[in-house]
């Protein structure tokens, strides 16, 4: 599962509804750092979310109606490029499964095959390398579930982390561990996703680290409102905005 | 045909949609292990579960089983008349009974035997084999060997002929052609009996021998 | 939410000593997992073999469950079919009955649990006792179990200890691990004894030798399967596999899974009564194969897949949910991610749907699962079944939870997300109003345990239009 080895000329972004609307810095921090790359970036700008909110809660039909959207927004035979595992995830593993024995199943098998995950697409396809403008940081990371286990690209994320030279990595003690986030089941069962969150915090709180990274907006509005709420130290923040914030000094 | 509950269950399995399954390949060809290799693994693995293992000769295994015996103070050993291993401890036994425990034959049903059996310090068996890769010896009880012997004694000798010692599972199942003839009972012994029912702290001897020792004859 | 369930949760939230028990005990397992299965490659091929096992055997069911009777018989196993767990337990009783019995010897079985059988049997003056170490600590203690592999797991040495010293006539108190098994020895050394039936599960049944095939630890399961003069093995109907050689790599992986070893203390392979001549084992063996709504489940092909569970236990141990709530709280036989799916299936949606909502769909069970069942799908699944509104289907309590405002909720989602210039709009509305959203519903809910979201004053949207971010 991997995305072209040659370097596109024109991509698309699919910047999700969770960046659209709490992390726009991440979304332009991550399309600026694909453009100075030398790529052109499309934002179509009829986009809007990846269904996955729906799928989970047991509405395909809906989650259907506005991945058709998405489909058809996206109408170019060019990678689609995600700063999320989580709606990456979707879009690529389960379009598919939503839309079978729908007439529109091929052109979601081929919407599928285009998405790639932004970190993947950093390393694998652009092979980016930087220059660490920063102060000496620890920074640790936080994967999530879909970027872990579906799209399989944590060691992307980290790779990236590594290219800067000022940025001390320390990793999770329980790492592979759900933040609690889980879309709608962090409010539909608030009780078990608040000790999740609660024991990510403090995991995160032991690695002494100033920020925690994470390529999924939803894990990291679940975590640092968990932290904020305890009054801990660190901070979150998206991969892509970090990086262009490190790159910049 | 009278509509019986095994009918209607058949008959619901069989009105669902077919599935197309093929037959995996359940093993990948091994490359076939030195005999050497196979006792050292399969004695690295029984002492890492705790049975204690000697290996020695055809001559010599019997002066081992004494002595297995006498230094755990064994007063009684349950032993099976009809059998190789057990007209050995006959012979051996008869010869010098000295500092050896007294020989209890399990010649009867085990109804008329119950309260001796529940009661001997030891039994001995043969072993119908081993598997090496993850350590276990195969107990093939019969009428002559019965099973209670490798079950209820506290200690529990085993005698296994290194050349039925077998890599696999697979193998010794293919090798003795198991599909074709299954006993009553047979059993995998991979060493004492254990638990960690107990905030999953371990602790050997439960129901099963508190003691295993195989005796590999060569 | 279910207010039983939700107060289950908060409950066992709010136990320590639960949560470090588990958080203990699970953990442990997980490196136990990782050191036994140290090769990815290797093990997953393991877990592709054991998948078409189990898919095929599933595929062949009918003709495997009649070639497994056919055998059986051949051997002198008595095989008994019930349609429920009702019948199952009457067809129990009888065979115990019939041999004027008043004591049974019990191994551990899942499947008993399912049937309510101490219960039933209790009520017909038998009695029945525990041989299972984790079981026998539970019947003291008179609870069920809370994990399929340790079912007393949720109680440290000292509260066992006052379980012993309470309920054992004559045992003395003692948090010394080896006395008390020795105590568990000692009392159920008698039992063996004195049991006029044993009782026992069936890991894997053969269908090509008519062989039932029980691993464990203890000896207890030997004990129950030679001693008394008849064993009843209870089994359901989706754990036969088609041949013998079908068994060294479910073996390895059920083992591997369950409790982090190559191989239990004891595999057992019962393939007969005593044949004449011998000297021990039983002299009447019987085979019980429970339906209990698994014919109905291997109705449909997706949901079939949860029949291939071998009950290893692995997807509990890897549960972030279960590890924190314990099994207990889940209500049910079967807790963590596959009572999550194999629950609403047989007892329905109305009464644990639930339960397929009590998931972050995180993955990390259908990571580990050695058959490699789709859990998060099927956990999908069933939450499409308890709000459908289409009729008919094979899941009990289609619909259930059905509420008109989600379904309100979700149409106006799907209207906002399809109509992007609305979408912008609400999304600009959000970006101003944000911080003055009355904290109520779902908000609420989310505010326990955090600060409110952040919503931004100008959208990716807005700034990629308005700075020119992109080419477009």
């Amino acid at each position: 599962m991997t995305s072209d080895s040659s370097k596109p000329a024109r991509v698309y972004f699919f910047g999700t509804c969770l960046v659209d609307a709490v992390y726009p810095e991440a979304g332009v921090a991550a399309i600026r750092l694909i453009e100075r790359e030398g790529v052109r970036v499309t934002f179509p700008p009829g986009q809007t979310c990846c269904g996955q909110p729906a799928y989970n809660s047991g509405f395909p039909e809906e989650a259907r109606r506005v991945a058709r959207h998405q489909i058809r927004t996206f109408p170019d035979d060019l990678p689609i490029v995600v700063p999320s595992g989580s709606c990456a995830g979707m879009m690529k593993h389960h379009y598919p499964a939503l839309f079978a024995g729908d007439p529109e199943l091929p052109a979601a098998q081929a919407f599928a095959a285009r998405v790639v995950e932004w970190s993947e697409f950093m390393v694998a396809t652009l092979g980016v390398a930087y220059e660490d403008r920063g102060e000496p940081i620890r920074v640790t990371w936080h994967s999530s579930c879909h970027a872990l286990r579906e799209m399989r690209v944590v060691e992307h994320s980290k790779a990236l982390i590594r290219l800067l030279r000022n940025v001390e990595l320390v990793e999770l003690a329980r790492e592979a561990e759900c933040c609690g986030f889980g879309g709608t089941f962090s409010v539909k069962q608030p009780a078990i996703s608040g000790a999740m969150v609660a024991d990510k915090v403090d995991d995160i709180a032991r690695t002494g680290a100033a920020r925690v990274l994470s390529g999924d907006g939803g894990c990291l509005m679940n975590i640092t409102g968990a932290a904020a709420r305890r009054e801990l130290p660190f901070e979150g923040q998206h991969l892509a905005e970090f990086i262009w914030e490190r790159i910049h000094g | 045909m009278s509509d019986t509950a095994r009918d209607r269950i058949l008959a619901r399995l069989r009105r669902a949609p077919r599935d197309e399954a093929p037959r995996p390949a359940v093993e990948p060809p091994a490359p076939p292990a030195e005999r050497r290799e196979r006792v050292e693994r399969l004695k690295t693995l029984l002492e890492a579960m705790r049975a204690e293992v000697r290996q020695v000769t055809e001559t010599s295994w019997v002066e081992a089983l004494g002595d297995v015996l006498r230094t755990r103070g064994i007063e009684t050993l349950l032993y099976a008349p009809g059998t190789p291993v057990g007209q050995a401890v006959e012979a051996a036994w008869a010869a010098d009974p000295d500092g050896l425990p007294g020989l209890v034959p399990y010649a009867a049903a085990a109804e008329q035997l119950k309260d001796r059996i529940f009661t001997v310090d030891a039994a001995v068996t043969a072993a119908a084999g081993a598997v090496a890769d993850t350590g276990a010896l195969i107990l093939r009880p019969s009428a002559a060997e019965p099973r209670l012997m490798s079950l209820v004694p506290p200690v529990h000798v085993a005698v296994l002929r290194a050349d039925t010692v077998f890599a696999s599972l697979g193998e010794a199942m293919r090798a003795g052609r198991w599909s074709e003839d299954m006993p009553t009972n047979l059993v995998l012994v991979s060493g004492p009996s254990k638990t960690a029912d107990i905030e999953l702290i371990l602790a050997f001897g439960v129901h099963g021998p508190k003691e295993l020792i195989v005796l590999i004859v060569e | 939410m279910d207010d039983g369930f939700q107060q289950n949760v908060e409950r066992a939230l709010a136990d320590d000593q639960l949560r470090r028990n588990f958080a203990f005990a699970m953990g442990n397992f997980i490196l136990k997992r990782k050191a036994v299965f140290s090769d990815p490659t290797e093990t997953e091929r393991l877990r592709t073999v054991g998948e078409a096992i189990k898919r095929r055997a599933l595929a062949r069911l009918p003709e495997l469950l009649e070639a497994l009777e056919a055998a059986c018989t051949r051997n002198g196993i008595r095989v008994h079919w019930a349609e429920t767990a009702a019948v199952a337990n009457r067809m129990v009783l009888e065979i115990i009955e019939s041999h004027a019995a008043t004591r049974v010897a019990k191994g551990k079985s899942m499947v008993s649990e399912e049937m309510h059988l101490n219960a039933f049997l209790a009520g017909h003056d038998i009695e029945v006792v525990e041989t299972d170490l984790g079981e026998f600590i539970i019947q003291l203690a008179g609870e069920t179990p809370s994990h399929i592999i340790v079912p007393a797991i949720h109680k440290n040495k000292a509260q066992i200890a006052t379980i012993f010293h309470d309920k054992i006539p004559g045992a003395p108190y003692t948090e010394e691990v080896a006395e008390l098994n020795a105590i568990a020895r000692r009392t159920l050394r008698r039992k063996f004894q004195e049991a006029g039936v044993g009782l026992s599960g069936v890991n894997f049944a053969v269908a090509e030798t008519g062989t039932l095939c029980l691993v464990e630890n203890e000896g207890n399961g030997r004990m129950c399967t030679t001693v008394p003069p008849v064993h009843i093995a209870l089994m359901g109907i989706e754990k036969v596999v088609e041949s013998l050689e079908d068994l060294p790599p479910l073996l390895r992986l059920l083992t591997g899974s369950a409790t982090g070893q190559l191989v239990t203390t004891y595999v057992n392979l019962i393939t007969s009564p005593r044949r004449p001549g011998e000297k021990d084992g039983p002299t009447e063996v019987h085979l019980v194969l429970l339906d209990n709504g698994r014919s109905r489940i291997y109705q449909d092909p997706q949901l079939r897949r949860t029949l291939q569970c071998v009950r290893c236990g692995t997807c509990l141990n890897h549960c972030p949910v279960y590890t924190r709530i314990g099994g207990h709280a889940y209500g049910c036989v079967y807790p963590g991610p596959i009572g999550s799916i194999l629950t609403p299936q047989m007892e329905g949606l109305d009464k644990a749907g639930e339960l397929p909502l009590a998931s972050s769909l995180c993955g990390a069970c259908e990571e580990v699962c050695p058959v490699k069942i789709p859990i998060t799908g099927l956990l999908r699944r069933l939450r499409d079944e308890a709000v459908s509104d289409a009729p008919g289907g094979i899941v009990p309590g289609r619909g259930s939870r059905r509420s008109l405002s989600e379904r309100l909720a979700w149409k106006a989602w799907a209207w906002l997300n399809t109509h992007p210039h609305l979408n912008a709009a609400a999304t600009a509305l959000l970006g101003v109003f944000g911080d003055y959203l009355p904290p109520a519903g779902p908000l609420e809910r989310w505010m326990r345990y955090r600060v409110e979201p952040q919503f931004s004053a100008k959208s990716l949207r807005r700034r990629v239009k308005e700075e020119k971010v992109a080419h477009e």
